[in-house]
């Protein structure tokens, strides 16, 4: 068990693309910690270095203290998730679970009881004398798992490790790796592209975005206050509505209807969650006229899609909430994210 | 077979029964030929069916009793074969696995160059390259000598590009876990690349025994001891005799002996060497 430190670390590779740049970060011994951004944005080369699978070519990464730049993955106390899983496949399960700790010149009984209990814990006993091929995508999540966790570890990292499950079995994965981890108490970086795995999994969300930290926080704190654009469409789903608006003489104008405004004058982009908007009196202060456009039905709420001063804004209602096509939608001004044109939160 | 036309059966049968009877038949006569007299198959007529001379032509081959016509008993040069012809599979075995192995898990200077210089000699087999091969076999003193027979034949790109090809279908993350698991470069390949490659390890060997057993022209050029024959090599000199018919029961007989080896080979492999040949085991 150990804290990660992680300062200033850069990654240009090879060919000179600058993949991750300037990343300070410092995750607590125990942190559930979640690397959450679109495709291409440097996760898995911020956590492939923490591994020491990626030469680091700029910076420090220190685990419980001690600098691991230098260091071979093996030596970094740390086990890793892949998305493949990356099992040995001309081996049992139960070889798969030993081979790193054998490597290690470990007593056979201490492996045997380790695997033992590993297995316990997954529920994979009975199929410890199987070749991985032999399992279903599920199974084979799990024994990569317990290949991590025998170990013991000072800190887990995983990249993507549900992306090639179906989307029930990974809603119950995640349950089970964060009680696993929970359980455990080790720290862990988790990769995902996925927002909904990050709010759900993470203690805090480190969002990244062209190779740097946007935003760092707990999962509601970034959904309350995202620092940008960027972050307020990733996170949250369906994602925020940005609308164009103005803020002129201490009132802000959107959308035809006009907010009690702060701030400096001139034109800002309004972010409004869906769960935010609720139908008003057309007269009323702060209503806007929206056309519906389409109506998707979830079961447990209605998303409404609607057309306000022109730009297609979305808006969650309460199942069975009745929907017309001419409506006004209203928003509480304490619920606005206002933004500059540069997509960077407005301190309100 | 998309289509399932009778005529379409009855053709592919003829064709594949054609086929068979083309490459099974010559070694149907040889084995033939061995069971007769010397003087049958030069009559004219060319006999059908097995004679009644078997067990003594067999017999008199095996334990050397047909002196007049090799100087070399013909276990001495099934011995030689086998020698060469392991030689041969394992030293190339080894060789290409590693040099794979080099060229497709490590970043070292000239890697590019490396791996060129070994496309290269897809381009020479030693036919090609046989007279300065020769010089340089004659210059280290290995004319008559194992090494001599097999060491030109090892040095040749085909199964470190196979190797390639095995080792390029690895997929990286497998490497990763390794090293997460504290396996260095030689753990890793005796752990995890060895046994993956295992079928294609005895399909090649497969091939390459039969290829080295097979030899013919490299063994006779750099050998000028009897004591060195192997038995392809053998059979040839066999027939080269001056002032005499020879003696082709025994040739024939030597010949079918000297087939038994790879046969035995293939069959014993048989299910790696399909397998080899057709999945991975990824
Ligand atoms: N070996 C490499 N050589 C050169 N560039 C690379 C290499 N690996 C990744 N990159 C580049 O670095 C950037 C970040 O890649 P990375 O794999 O970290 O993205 P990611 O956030 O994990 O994306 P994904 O969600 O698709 O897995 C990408 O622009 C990618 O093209
Ligand atoms: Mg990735």
């Amino acid at each position: 068990m150990a804290a990660i430190t992680i300062e200033n670390l850069g990654k240009t590779y090879a060919g000179g693309a600058t993949a991750v740049t300037g990343i300070d970060l410092d995750i607590r011994d125990g942190e559930f910690v979640v690397l959450v951004g679109p495709s291409g944005c440097g996760k898995s080369t911020l956590l492939r270095m923490i591994a020491g699978l990626e030469e680091i070519t700029e910076g420090t990464v220190r685990i419980g203290g001690r600098e691991v730049n230098r260091l071979e993955p093996a030596e970094r106390d740390i086990a890793m998730v892949f998305q493949n899983y990356a099992l040995y496949p001309h081996m049992t399960v139960r070889q798969n679970l030993s081979y790193g700790l054998k490597n290690r010149r470990m007593a056979r009984a201490e492996i045997t009881r380790r695997v033992d209990e590993a297995a316990r814990i997954l529920e994979i006993g009975q199929y410890l004398d199987r070749r991985p091929r032999a399992l279903s995508g599920g199974q084979r999540q799990r024994v990569a798992m317990g290949r991590a966790i025998v170990r013991e570890p000072a800190a887990f990292l995983f990249d993507e490790p549900l992306s090639n499950l179906d989307a029930k079995l990974r809603v119950t994965m995640r349950g089970e790796i964060r009680a696993l981890q929970r359980r455990l108490g080790t720290t862990s970086v988790y990769v995902t592209h996925d927002q909904l795995e990050a709010m759900t999994m993470a203690d805090r969300l480190v969002v990244l975005r062209g190779g740097r930290i946007e935003q760092v926080g707990t999962p509601l704190d970034v959904y309350r206050n995202p620092v940008s654009t960027f972050v307020a469409q990733f996170i949250g789903s369906p994602s925020m509505n940005l609308l164009p608006g103005v803020i002129d003489g201490g009132t802000l104008r959107l959308g035809g209807a006009r907010f009690a405004g702060t701030g400096a004058a001139g034109p800002v982009t309004v972010g409004i969650r869906a769960e935010d908007l609720t139908i008003a009196r057309p007269d009323a202060e702060g209503a806007m006229a929206a056309q519906l456009l389409t109506v998707e039905e979830l079961g447990s709420q209605r998303l409404g899609y609607f057309d306000i001063a022109g730009e297609r804004v979305v808006a969650a209602f309460p199942a069975g909430q009745v929907l017309r096509t001419d409506m006004a939608l209203t928003v509480s001004p304490a619920r606005l994210h206002l933004f500059d044109t540069s997509g960077c939160r407005i301190a309100a | 077979m998309v289509e399932n036309q009778r005529w379409l059966d009855v053709l592919a049968h003829l064709t594949l029964i054609l086929g068979v009877a083309v490459v099974a038949l010559p070694v149907y006569l040889a084995f033939v030929a061995s069971t007769h007299d010397p003087s049958a198959f030069v009559s004219g007529l060319i006999p059908l069916l097995p004679g009644d001379a078997m067990g003594e032509t067999y017999a008199a081959v095996l334990e050397g009793g047909v002196k007049s016509q090799m100087s070399v008993p013909i276990l001495l040069m099934l011995k030689n074969s086998l020698i060469v012809a392991l030689l041969i599979a394992f030293g190339k075995i080894v060789i290409s696995i590693l040099s794979a192995y080099a060229i497709v898990y490590f970043r070292f200077p000239f890697r590019q160059l490396a791996f060129w210089m070994i496309f290269i000699t897809l381009m020479l087999p030693v036919e090609v390259r046989i007279v300065p091969t020769f010089k340089v076999v004659a210059d280290l003193g290995l004319l008559n000598s194992y090494a001599g027979l097999s060491v030109p034949l090892i040095a040749s790109a085909t199964a470190t590009f196979l190797f390639r090809q095995v080792f390029l279908t690895i997929p990286d993350e497998l490497m990763e876990a390794a090293r997460i698991d504290g396996a260095g470069p030689f753990r890793f390949f005796r752990d995890v690349l060895l046994p993956l490659s295992r079928t294609n390890i005895a399909a090649l060997f497969v091939i390459l025994f039969i290829y080295g057993w097979n030899q013919y022209l490299w063994p006779i050029l750099v050998t000028t001891d009897e004591g060195f024959t192997t038995i392809v090599a053998g059979i040839k000199r066999m027939a080269d005799v001056v002032d005499s018919e020879p003696l082709w029961n025994y040739i024939m007989a030597t010949a079918v002996l000297a087939m038994m080896p790879p046969v035995l080979v293939v069959i014993a492999m048989q299910r790696l060497f399909v397998k080899g040949l057709v999945e991975t085991e990824k």
